[in-house]
Parts: structure tokens; C-alpha cells; sequence
């Protein structure tokens, strides 16, 4: 923090009545990027849970890490290109008499829409969900897949 | 309870500083753990989605117990990404315990990526009344 506060000095006094909000708007910008720098991510969505989303010819895939869940607490749909994945994450409370060290797991509704690359199949679409990974395949739309065209001479 | 009703906020994977570098490639992350004990056992509830079951590895030696977990992968080669809003990797963390732990009747489960560690105490040693004769 100092060395931000030293960065305009002496100026600071003379840029007039913006050059506060200016700095605050400068610090922001770099907190945020710092933040998605660190992690790695190139789009950080900032919504719970975290997807991956990947495509090949066929289909488009969908991968979220959501551990400790049940199939009837996970609730996935599609409409039109839209992804919709939701559940509440509960954890089941221990015996009263266990005392706690640590608690950083977290219970919880979880909620993400999503809107798909290409149209998909939405009678084919299938959702898997094993050791906490939830896995949707969605069989892209005919029209939507590459078709290779032959070149005549 | 007020936290079952709340949105679950996006928290980064910690990834794991170690002095002692990796000699596979690859990133490691440190699971979300609960510990929470009773008077019979220590008990140790970490989040690592993606492991099977025959890739966790829970190892206690020198009162240090160290749990590691490695994803299966499912991503074929011809799979392009669109998004990738989170990296996955070898999950890797240890305790340091400072209970004398039953090590025989140690119980591990593995459900839906959750893994719960049960480590029974040792009871109390029974204080034993020594009989002193006059000799």
C-alpha cells in the first residue's frame, strides 16, 4: 500500500479534484487483474460452481466440480442454447458433541446458467455425475456440426 | 441453520507450496477439509472431486498423516476447449496429529469426491495399581 500511495508523489496534490477517483479506479483494475492472473483463469465468472466447457465434432461437453452431492440434490436442464445446472450442496450436520478444528467446506445453493457454444440435440443430452464431477453431454445439432465438403477439380 | 439457504461463493483451489518439487508435471492443490473430533475418534472430511476410490492414498507415519488423491481423467485428446474456468490436478495435504491414533482400525470412505477419514483414539492407558510387598 505505501508503494502505491508513493507512486504520484509529489503530484498527488496538483492532479485536482479526479485524480482520487482515478487512483481508486486504477487500484480496482489492478486488484482484478492481479486476481485472474494468479488463478491461471481466463474467464472468471464468479459464479459457484466452476465449469469446463469443451467441444469435439460430435458434442459439447460440460464438467463442473461439485463434490458431496446427491443425484436428487442435482437438477441440470437445457433450453434452446441455454445450460442451466442447479442443486443445493447440504452437508450432513455431525453428532452434537463433535468439536470442530476446521470448517472450511461449504453447504449451500448452487446456480449457473450457461449459453452453449452451437444448437445441441436436446433429446439426446445426457448428464453423469461420478466422484463429484458432473459431466453433461450435448450431442451438437445437425445443422450445427462441421460437414466436410468435397472439392471438385 | 442460515448457511444452507446461501449461495456458495467461488473460492480459487489452493494450490499447494511445497520446498520439495514435484518430480511428475502437474499442478497439486490442497483439498477443503473439515476436522472435527469426539471423545472415540478424530475425524477428517476433505473435498477432492474427480478421485476414484483406488487413487486415494492416506499414509500416517511419525504422527504425520498425509492424503493424496489423484483425478481420474476423462478429457479425450480430440475435446477443444471452450471455457476452462478451473484446472484440475493431484490433490495433496497433511496433518500433523497430536492424538495417539488407533492405526489398525483407521476407516476410510470415499462418496461422490468426498473423503472421510475416521482415526480412533487410543483410551486412555489405564492407570495400573502396583502392589508393593514388603520383602
Amino acid at each position: 500500500m505505501i508503494i502505491r500511495k508513493l507512486e504520484n508523489w509529489p503530484f498527488e496534490g496538483l492532479r485536482g479534484e479526479f485524480s482520487e477517483f482515478d487512483q481508486i479506479q486504477r487500484y480496482l483494475g489492478r486488484l482484478f487483474s492481479d486476481r485472474s492472473q494468479a488463478n491461471g483463469r481466463e474467464t472468471p465468472a464468479g459464479v459457484y460452481p466452476l465449469l469446463n466447457v469443451s467441444h469435439d465434432s460430435e458434442n459439447v461437453y460440460v464438467r463442473s466440480e461439485i463434490s458431496g452431492m446427491t443425484l436428487d440434490q442435482l437438477d441440470v436442464s437445457v433450453t434452446g442454447r441455454s445450460l442451466t445446472v442447479s442443486g443445493e450442496r447440504a452437508i450432513p450436520d455431525e453428532d452434537s458433541n463433535v468439536r470442530y478444528h476446521r470448517k472450511e467446506r461449504e453447504a449451500g445453493k448452487i446456480r449457473r446458467q450457461l449459453t452453449l457454444p452451437t444448437d445441441v440435440d436436446h433429446e439426446r443430452v445426457q448428464a453423469k455425475y461420478q466422484h463429484g464431477i458432473l459431466m453433461v453431454v450435448l450431442p451438437k445439432a445437425e445443422k450445427s456440426k462441421p460437414k466436410k465438403i468435397a472439392i471438385s477439380e | 441453520m442460515t448457511t444452507q439457504t446461501q449461495d456458495i461463493q467461488v473460492r480459487d483451489k489452493r494450490e499447494v507450496k511445497s520446498d520439495a518439487e514435484q518430480t511428475i508435471p502437474g499442478r497439486v492443490f490442497s483439498p477443503n477439509v473439515d476436522i472435527f473430533e469426539d471423545d472415540q475418534a478424530l475425524t477428517i472430511v476433505a473435498d477432492m472431486p474427480g478421485v476414484p476410490p483406488e487413487n486415494v492414498s492416506i499414509d500416517l507415519r511419525n504422527d504425520v498423516l498425509s492424503l493424496s488423491g489423484v483425478p481420474s481423467v476423462s478429457v479425450t485428446e480430440k475435446e477443444e476447449h471452450v471455457l476452462h474456468e478451473f484446472a484440475t490436478g493431484k490433490y495433496f495435504r497433511q496433518f500433523t496429529l497430536s492424538e495417539v491414533i488407533d492405526q489398525e482400525h483407521i476407516d476410510a470412505k470415499l462418496n461422490n469426491g468426498v473423503l472421510r477419514v475416521t482415526l480412533p483414539k487410543v483410551g486412555p492407558a489405564k492407570p495400573r495399581k502396583i502392589e508393593i510387598t514388603e520383602g
